[in-house]
């Protein structure tokens, strides 16, 4: 056991797996001798060399789509796009490649590929450096989403994820870079992909997060019996968990920092109405991002769901 | 600093049939044979394919008319390990390469399970939006190169293609990696309504290969044996290490853009009939005929091995039984999702 923030357990995560297996391959930029700009790579290609550990050109559709190519091929790329802001020009090849390609070629090729990028608010960075567009991906099907909220399951999730036959978005908290500690085994451990987890217990009000709103959701949750769930897999998403905990509670808050409209809580919400409406005491309340561009660092705040907005919504729920 | 670079062009068999027997490269009368009956056998794919569509027998389909020889006589320079990254009009690749025909009017026919392809051949599906596979080779050679392989990839693409952030992104890349990779430019002079002069200003598409540190050379991409000839030393190259090469074929879409389409919209008779007697196959047909390699029987022979082998895979296509809904499900993912396993059972 170390204590580690969660940019040395995804460190540590990619040691892990490259020294098990030689197909697990680095590509991204500044990912070499800089060790990438938020360091998770960092001494990975001393230990490694620069066949595996590659600075690629300024190119992220390139990045991905070489990707695609090596993942086809045989290896397990695990490529960093340095910011999730500027994952768009990748999209083109995820949605129309690496999310495919099993499906089109009928299993004769595969794309065993891990996108890890930074995403989200709270370092106060500049313009696209903080968004939260995880359910863009989340509706594109042939991928998972997979979005740790802290170092000990961001390391299991990225072990899992890079083994996972299929592509996966991993997307990593800059709030949660250095901001947390926990106790991290040293060895290799898998958290599978798809499960959400109970993070406390309760029985009046469910509490629905991920990466960095968990937090701020455990933190809204004192003082109520509130159950809180952190999703950790966005996609394939698991549904069970977060039905059984309404069919207990009758009443759900969902938190994300995305946007309201279309974002991920909007499809658990109607999950939720489909499977479980008729347990439900209270609307379902989602506490999220404003349907407005992403702010500049002076107005982050306000964007981002507070842990006062999230108690303000228990309470409204509560109410019923 | 002064940067310069030369246009190199080649071209070996002229529209008369004559070849610079100085530039031929050498191949045994058995292979020109080979060469003129794919050559053979790719168009009477292609005019049957055609024809299948009108009877709404297939789907759209893209025709690869005209583009024989920048087709055959670069795939012919790969060996079946090699990795190949098509676009969608490069039947006559799969073809070259192997590729079951039935499984390609089974793919036309809007039956993914045609996109499989079958062990040992490296050649991915179909790759409809334009340039997109450019990267995918570039990935595939990076593969190769890391694990010591002697495979080589190869991708195909149009005149359009080369206007896409992914040539310059994936090109760019092969050059400061020194990939083992060849870019093949089918320049066949039209992105379906859009000339060849307003997708670059470049006066060749070939050129563009300097930019990335890296040798380009355009080819008549009528003349089998100039692309084959390019192709050959490119793939030489690429597998001794010498990096990436980019070959523009300089040829022309006879056909319209795909079944879809009307070129005379957009572009003249006169210069479509201008290109009728650059026909790869006419010129390598005189070239035979002065060799004694071709007669008017021997060409029967071929037109009717041809057409017995199209029309066998046309039966087989049509003979399959048609693919399961569950095949939606079972290669969405390796293990389907609790939601997809679901959607499947209420199917
Ligand atoms: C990204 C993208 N944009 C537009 C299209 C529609 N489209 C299909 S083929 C084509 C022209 C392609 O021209 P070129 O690259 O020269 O290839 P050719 O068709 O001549 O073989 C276009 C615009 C597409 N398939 N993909
Ligand atoms: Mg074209």
């Amino acid at each position: 056991m170390a204590n580690l923030n969660m940019v040395q357990a995804i460190n540590s995560a990619l040691r892990e797996e490259m020294r098990r297996d030689g197909d697990v391959i680095v590509i991204g930029e500044d990912v070499g001798a800089d060790g990438g700009v938020f360091r998770a790579t960092e001494g990975l290609l001393h230990e490694f060399g620069a066949e595996r550990v590659m600075d690629t050109p300024l190119a992220e559709s390139g990045i991905a789509g070489a990707a695609v190519g090596m993942a086809a091929y045989g290896l397990k790329p695990v490529a960093e796009i340095q910011f999730m802001g500027f994952i768009y020009p990748a999209v083109d090849q995820i949605f129309s490649h690496a999310a495919r390609i099993r499906s089109r070629s009928r299993g004769r090729f595969t794309c065993p590929l891990v996108i890890r990028t930074p995403y989200g608010a709270g370092i106060k960075a500049p313009e696209l450096h903080s968004e939260s567009t995880e359910a863009m991906f989340c509706h594109m099907q042939g991928i998972k989403v997979v979005v740790p909220s802290g170092p000990y399951n961001a390391k299991g999730l990225l072990i899992s994820a890079i083994r996972d036959p299929d592509p996966v978005i991993f997307l990593e908290s800059t709030r949660l870079y250095r901001s947390v500690k926990e106790e991290v085994p040293e060895g290799e451990y898998e958290i599978p992909l798809g499960q959400a987890r109970i993070v406390r217990e309760g029985t009046e009000v469910t509490l629905i997060a991920w990466g960095g709103m968990l937090r701020k959701a455990i933190e809204a949750s004192e003082g109520f019996d509130a159950e809180v769930i952190d999703m950790m897999t966005l996609t394939p998403i698991d549904e069970e968990a977060i039905y059984r905990s309404v069919k207990k509670t009758g009443r759900v808050v969902i938190v994300h920092e995305a946007p309201k409209t279309c974002g991920f809580g909007a499809e658990l919400s109607a999950s939720i109405a489909e499977y479980a409406m008729l347990h439900l005491k209270s609307p379902i309340f989602r506490v999220t991002g404003y349907d407005t561009v992403m702010p500049l660092p002076k107005l982050e705040d306000y964007y981002v769901p507070s842990a006062d907005r999230i108690r303000r919504a228990i309470e409204e729920a509560m109410k019923y | 600093m002064t940067a310069s670079f030369e246009v190199k062009s080649l071209s070996i068999l002229n529209e008369k049939g004559e070849a610079d027997e100085t530039l031929m490269p050498s191949l045994p009368d058995d292979d020109i044979k080979r060469i003129f009956e794919l050559m053979v056998l790719s168009r009477t794919f292609d005019e049957a394919a055609l024809s299948l569509q009108r009877e709404g027998r297939i789907g759209t389909y893209a025709s690869m008319l005209g583009q024989e020889a920048s087709q055959i006589g670069s795939a012919l320079a790969f060996e079946k390990s090699d990795w190949i990254f098509p676009s969608f009009r490069e039947m006559a690749v799969y073809i070259t390469m192997g590729y079951p025909m039935y499984m390609l009017l089974q793919y036309w026919s809007g039956d993914e399970r045609g996109a499989r392809a079958p062990a040992g051949l490296n050649i991915f599906p179909v790759c409809v939006p334009v340039g997109t596979q450019i990267p995918h080779a570039v990935g595939a050679s990076m593969a190769a190169k890391y694990k010591g392989d002697k495979a080589v990839a190869c991708c195909y693409f149009g005149d359009g293609g080369t206007s896409k952030g992914d040539f310059h992104e994936g090109l760019n890349m092969a050059g400061v990696f020194k990939l083992p990779v060849v870019f093949i430019c089918q320049n066949n002079q039209w992105a379906i309504s859009v000339p060849r002069r307003r997708q670059s200003a470049s006066k060749t598409l070939s050129q563009k290969a300097y930019s990335y540190g890296f040798e380009g050379i355009q080819v008549d991409g009528n003349d089998v044996f100039a692309v084959y000839k390019a192709t050959s030393e490119a793939v030489r190259k690429a597998r001794g290490g010498g990096g990436p090469t980019l070959i523009e074929c300089f040829t022309y879409r006879m056909s319209d853009h795909t079944t879809a389409d009307d070129s005379s919209k957009y572009r003249s008779n006169e210069e479509v009939e201008s290109w009728k007697p650059k026909d790869p196959l006419l010129r390598l047909k005189l070239f035979m005929e002065k060799k004694g390699l071709w007669n008017e029987q021997y060409q029967k022979g071929v037109e009717e091995k041809s057409k017995t082998a199209v029309e066998q895979a046309i039966r087989k296509a049509e003979s399959l039984s048609p693919p399961e809904p569950a095949d939606m499900f079972r290669y969405a993912l390796k293990s389907p999702t609790p939601r997809q396993a679901k959607e499947m059972e209420d199917f």
